[in-house]
């Protein structure tokens, strides 16, 4: 059994409500990344914890867990930088500027920064084509990234910690 | 009847139901549409893309698994572009494969073989390294080798969908995908092999056949599983006198494809170092000392006729699974050889009192196949999952493909709390009281399965009739016994009519002359009254029973003898001899000699002959005999008016999905493997 704060209670106790009956596996993709969130990063316990909650098997949680790679094994850093390499970033420098931020960071695809703080992930399409090459740090989108705005950005991080 | 549509396949012209698939359409029409991931009875995948086919008017290649027909449709199975693809997608799957089928335990009968042979590439384009992974092993009998596996998920499908146990599944995704165990490196499941049995290629591999033969070698010999009392037919394949597996590939049988892990893997007793092979008598010194078998029929034959001669008396009781020929004559034997009524079987379910409530009504006992048809079932005091796994299966398989309503009275969970509308827990005895209690839910049903197990007996039984009686639908039932000639055993009469003694009166008896055994052990936690009774037992080991004996014989088992069986539901099935253990002989022969040697006339003692007879005097055996001959399973129907209350305890020997009585003991494969449902079900349910 595994509790999380008062306010994610409050979320999966609606998630749940918010499928067809019998259908609470829906929950399983939302729940995961909002716990993610919080515990900062998909444990063994966490993987019983919503089986449990959504009535499958840890093993079908496990294969969703391992399907999607933004749900994380492993804690990520305070910061998650993601580098669209997919098609339209990738015209357009999306590969120079993940190279430039494995350069700059010292780490490479879903590394953490020895200090914990910055993490790196080469990451499909994000649905920011228009804007590319784009940048994800967290939740926050960042559009026509350049390695000048990258650095801005990543030397932004390292004063906000 | 659905809608019939019409449709043209290679130019065929094919009437068919509107909304089936196409691959099923295309297959009842004798034209192959080849699929690795569809599979007859489970969920669609769509995985493999070997099923694309052409469909005019459609721009692109179609998935014939998942295409309902539609009426005009022209469908090409065989056209360039759809032979190219096929190319292209075995070239694919072989990318990984690494292709060791000479040492592979699948080459010969693997469907990716016969696939590539039939439509695939002589050469690969491919010059990648290929992925290795090293091969695995999840449990005492499943093995998995990753880099042969196609990922066609019929193993994950087959595990969650028929099995209901979902153990397997698919970690990762692309290319690195593979399929994990649910303890993430073994399998906690019901080791019932159907992963394996399903693979269609050799990804997943039986722990005790892998690597022992090569699958031309053997001859297939298709029998009746002796263990529960399912009744499920399974193909032994037999090489120099070894039994090697067990599967039913071929879906002969009631079961089709399904077996649990006793019919796939316990076979194994039979070559058990401890099996008994010779007769054995205890000599001077109280030690067992071997004989001949003519010295044994004739010592036995000199007892016997002495204490009929003097009005002694005789306690026999018989076996569970022992054939039907070899139950009757072992009665008739009793009866007209010895003149006793003391004749009796360990009763494992109240068949007695539930024919008397059912004298009278037609059409009331239920198949297995109406466990898979009927609108709802009910299951009331018993774990199916553990004891009856196959009636277990089929109302699993009706709840998926009909929706049918499962209900179940029981005192622990079930795994048909899974797939039931309602789950009724009751303290143990209370099963009435519960069963009660869904009045109203089953009456608005529109037909109904009854089974029930031996926590229903006695008057019990006869209120649960005639609660089926007050639902007003119609109503079929099952009443539960435990091992594979259960049913035989009571409808050919080894039971104490007309005021013989039961088995629990034999042993507590104190002046019994002499105990006649066929495979059973009664003595296993209980002790013999009469302390000078000549004891005769006839079995494969040295049981607890055995060790009591003055004479034991070496008898054979159920895979080494011919004869039927009558399953739980009442189907005749026949059994056919796999193997001979070199110093054994069948029951019957046994009991002929011993009979000839007293010079009884009791009739010949040939299998076909006493089922002649059978078919002659037992009520509701009149069975016809090609359905049996030809390896079908006939329903008896031995309602025969009222059956007096029969002295003697009924229970259930309360086996698990790992467990078989004596017989279990002497698997090595059934005490291997963990027994693990428990830990996922919440322990046994009855």
């Amino acid at each position: 059994m595994m509790t999380f704060s008062p306010q994610l209670e409050q979320k999966f106790a609606k998630m749940l409500t918010a499928y067809p009956e019998g259908k609470k596996r829906s929950a399983v993709v939302p729940m995961l990344i909002y716990a993610q969130d919080e515990v900062g990063s998909i444990t063994p316990e966490l993987i019983d914890e919503v089986a449990r909650r959504c009535e499958v098997t840890p093993l079908q949680v496990d294969e969703v867990v391992g399907y999607y790679s933004m749900l994380h094994r492993k804690p990520m850093g305070k910061f998650h930088v993601q580098v669209c390499t997919n098609i339209s970033c990738l015209l357009v420098g999306g590969m120079e500027l993940y190279e430039h931020a494995c350069k700059k960071l010292g780490i490479s695809h879903k590394q953490v920064t020895a200090d914990g703080q910055i993490s790196l992930e080469e990451v499909e399409c994000m649905g920011a084509c228009s804007w590319a090459p784009a940048v994800e740090i967290n939740y926050d989108f960042h559009h026509h990234v350049t390695p000048e705005k990258l650095d801005q950005l990543i030397d932004g991080l390292r004063k906000a910690q | 009847m659905a809608e019939l549509i019409n449709l043209t396949i290679n130019g065929q012209a094919i009437q068919a139901e509107k909304g089936a698939l196409l691959i099923e359409v295309a297959r009842q029409n004798g034209i192959e549409i080849p699929a690795f991931c569809y599979y007859p009875g489970l969920t669609l995948q769509a995985a493999c893309r070997m099923c694309l086919v052409e469909v005019e008017k459609t721009p692109k290649l179609q998935v014939g698994c998942t295409l309902p027909v539609a009426d005009g449709m022209v469908v090409h199975t065989e056209s360039d572009t759809v032979r190219q693809s096929r190319k292209g997608m075995i070239e694919f799957l072989l990318t990984n494969h690494p292709l060791d089928c000479p040492v592979c335990d699948k080459g010969g009968e693997c469907e990716l073989q016969d696939m590539t042979f039939r439509y695939g590439a002589g050469e690969s384009r491919f010059t990648e390294r290929k992925q290795h992974v090293d091969e695995q092993q999840w449990s005492p009998v499943v093995f998995f080798d990753a880099p042969r596996c196609i990922l066609c998920y019929r193993c994950v499908r087959v595990c969650n969908e028929g099995i209901g146990v979902g153990a397997l599944g698919v970690a990762n995704r692309g290319v690195v995908s593979e399929i994990v165990p649910n303890r993430h490196d073994y399998l906690e499941c019901d080791e019932c092999g159907a992963c394996i049995d399903i693979c269609p290629v050799g990804a997943l591999t039986s722990g005790s056949y892998r690597y022992q033969t090569r699958p031309w070698e053997m001859n297939h010999v298709g029998t009746i599983c002796t263990h529960c009392g399912d009744g499920c037919r399974t193909t032994l394949g037999v090489r120099d006198d070894k039994i090697m597996r067990g599967n039913n590939r071929d879906s002969s049988g009631i079961n089709g494809d399904f077996l649990c892990v006793k019919g796939r893997y316990a076979f194994d007793f039979v070559e058990h170092p401890e099996r008994l092979q010779s007769p054995m008598w205890r000599n001077a010194q109280g030690e067992f000392e071997p004989i001949s078998w003519s010295k044994a029929f004739a010592t036995i034959a000199e007892t016997f006729t002495s204490v009929k001669a003097r009005g002694g008396k005789f306690g026999i009781i018989g076996s569970n699974h022992t054939t039907n020929e070899e139950n009757y004559f072992l009665q008739k034997f009793a009866r007209q050889g010895l003149g006793t009524k003391n004749i009796d079987h360990h009763r494992t379910g109240d068949l007695g009192t539930f024919f008397d409530a059912l004298s009278g009504k037609n059409d009331a006992l239920a198949t297995a196949g109406d466990l898979y048809a009927a609108k709802a079932v009910l299951v009331v005091g018993a774990d199916l999952a553990q004891q009856h796994p196959f009636l277990s299966y089929q109302a699993r398989a009706n709840f998926r493909h009909h929706n049918a309503h499962i209900y179940a009275v029981t005192s622990g969970p079930v795994r048909e709390d899974n797939q039931a509308v309602a789950s009724i827990r009751v303290a143990a005895g209370g099963e009435l009281g519960g069963v009660e209690s869904l009045r109203d839910k089953l009456k608005a049903e529109g037909d109904l399965v009854i089974v029930f197990g031996d926590a229903i007996q006695g008057d019990g039984v006869r209120k649960l009739v005639a609660f089926g009686d007050s639902l007003g639908i119609p109503v079929k039932y099952v009443c539960l016994v435990d091992y594979s000639n259960s049913r035989g055993a009571f409808d050919m009469g080894l039971i104490p009519r007309d005021g013989g003694m039961s088995v629990q009166q034999m042993l507590a008896a104190k002046d019994l002359d002499v105990l006649w055994v066929v495979g059973a052990n009664p003595l296993k936690n209980a002790t013999l009254g009469s302390s000078n009774a000549f004891v005769v037992v006839q079995d494969l080991f040295m049981t607890e029973t055995a060790k009591h004996a003055n004479l034991v014989l070496p008898a054979a088992s159920a895979y080494e003898k011919n004869g039927t069986v009558t399953n739980v539901c009442g189907e005749v099935q026949k059994l056919k001899q796999a193997v001979k253990v070199m110093g054994t002989k069948t029951d019957l022969e046994i009991m002929g000699s011993i009979a000839k040697e007293m010079k009884l006339n009791l009739g010949i003692w040939l299998p076909d002959k006493v089922f002649a007879e059978i078919r002659k005097t037992v009520h509701g055996y009149d069975v016809p005999l090609p359905v049996v001959d030809t390896g079908g399973a006939a329903p008896t129907m031995p309602l025969n008016g009222r059956v007096p209350a029969l002295p003697g305890a009924i229970q259930s020997a309360g086996d698990t999905l790992f467990t078989s009585g004596s017989m279990s003991r002497y698997s090595k494969i059934l005490n291997a493997v963990i027994e693990s449902p428990g830990g996922l079900y919440g322990g046994k349910g009855r």
